[in-house]
């Protein structure tokens, strides 16, 4: 039972000794990045949290499931044949020119691509603090992933893992304010820098002159420079070009094409050169 | 004898409380979504303040910083921050009525979102939106109700 007098350090030095410990973390994390092997550990140690924080989700996506009828199981597998026929009629004369191509560059003397091995990975928490775009994917070092791997979704680039736990890893979105990444304009091949903005549909083209080539409804591409992400994959169009004069730069914003915010299921990309390779989980069968 | 009592009930109700904070919601709903771990963590700190102290808040607070991915410290120091005239006051924030403690949590809850946006616009530069302050709302509306439920919790599983 709790007494009446209080006994031990006051509630003032207890205070400090908090703000002490708190704030010499902050330091070590922030000032000296030391902290990266204790980030990892922990993160492993809250991995569990995440994943019961989904699972009200997957429960529900599964009932829903059990709950669809057979007609529309069939209309569904109606439709998906097609869209595969179609895609695959797509990937055959993707195939034609890809070997064309690297036959094309043979003859020129430069370096043949390297077809670049991939995994899909699913978003298992969002991080909810506004101030920084992150998402947590459900694979891990066990799985080859590492820091600093390109993310995609089906239509373009997503952002880069930025931390790494066994079994999760955390993804920086493009649109995050500290994220910035290096494209090329599909139609004048100018090269730019987008840097994000805190909002989930806006990037910002930085140091664009007034003169640019640029005009609204470009489609911009990765660059490859900078070497996190490889070369070609599409990112965002351009949706609008402020050429004020009074200002020192044309304000170009640009929208994303993957859509940020509703990010489900993410393509994880190994590069041809990375060091890493993919750990692939035994095949399931996982009919969902 | 180690073990005091209600001590799993009450760790329970810590990583309940981490779960929600993470837990993906509709669009529409998550700028609302209340402020699960200070909520929990000051009735904690209202009912039982001999139990859960500064080293609670600390250890919650670097939790909460590795899943929402943040600088290590920036939700711990805002926690403690708040804790303390919890501690402080706690014998008479415990008599006021449903209101009134609604509207102190509100407060809190407001200051400990101010002391991390300070903290992160300090470090990462991050920009002020106001939906960032709607869980103040959403936090001191839902107190009552929380209070009443927590309640329960706690004398259903003796912790004292």
């Amino acid at each position: 039972m709790k007494s009446l007098f209080e006994h031990g350090p006051s509630l003032r030095t207890r205070l400090l000794l908090a703000l002490i410990v708190a704030g010499t973390l902050m330091f070590l994390d922030h000032r000296l990045q030391t902290m990266q092997p204790v980030r990892s550990f922990l993160s492993t140690a809250t991995a569990p949290v995440q994943y019961l924080a989904v699972l009200p989700e997957q429960i529900m996506d599964r009932l829903v499931y059990l709950a669809t009828t057979r007609s529309a199981l069939r209309e569904d597998n109606q439709r998906l044949h097609e869209e595969l026929l179609a895609t695959q009629m797509a990937v055959q004369r993707l195939n034609f020119l890809e070997n064309e191509n690297a036959r094309l560059r043979k003859l020129l003397g430069s370096e043949v691509r390297q077809a670049s091995r991939r995994m899909a990975a699913e978003v298992v928490a969002v991080a909810t603090d506004p101030f920084s775009h992150q998402v947590v994917i459900n694979k891990g070092y066990a799985n080859g992933v590492y820091e600093g791997q390109p993310v995609l979704d089906n239509r373009g680039i997503v952002g880069q893992v930025m931390s790494v736990a066994r079994t999760t890893a955390r993804v920086l979105l493009i649109s995050d304010q500290s994220h910035a990444i290096s494209l090329r304009a599909e139609r004048s091949d100018i090269r730019v820098i987008a840097q994000g903005t805190g909002d989930l549909n806006r990037l910002e083209l930085s140091f664009i002159p007034h003169s640019t080539e640029l005009a609204v409804g470009d489609v911009l591409v990765s660059s490859g420079l900078g070497g996190v992400f490889p070369e070609g994959y599409p990112v965002a169009q351009i949706s609008a070009i402020d050429r004020d004069e009074r200002t020192q730069y044309a304000q170009v914003d640009v929208t994303p094409f993957a859509q940020l915010d509703r990010v489900r299921t993410l393509l994880l990309l190994w590069p041809a050169d990375a060091a890493e390779s993919p750990v692939y989980d035994e095949e399931v069968t996982d009919v969902d | 004898m180690w073990i005091k009592s209600g001590l799993f009930a009450l760790l329970l109700s810590y990583v309940l409380a981490l779960v929600l904070m993470v837990m993906p919601l509709p669009t529409v709903l998550e700028p609302w979504r209340p402020d699960w771990v200070s909520l929990v963590l000051l009735y904690w700190l209202l009912a039982v303040p001999h139990r859960v102290g500064f080293g609670t808040v600390l250890v919650l607070g670097l939790l909460t910083d590795i899943l929402m991915g943040s600088t290590f410290g920036v939700y711990a120091v805002a926690l403690v921050l708040i804790a303390y005239p919890v501690l402080r006051h706690f014998q008479r924030i415990r008599h006021y009525s449903f209101m009134q403690q609604a509207l102190v949590i509100g407060i809190l809850i407001f200051v400990k979102r101010i002391i991390v946006y300070e903290l992160e616009h300090v470090l990462n530069d991050a920009v002020f939106n106001l939906p960032y302050l709607y869980p103040v709302l959403s936090s001191a509306v839902l107190w009552p109700w929380l209070f009443l439920v927590m309640r329960r919790f706690r004398r259903r599983y003796a912790i004292r």
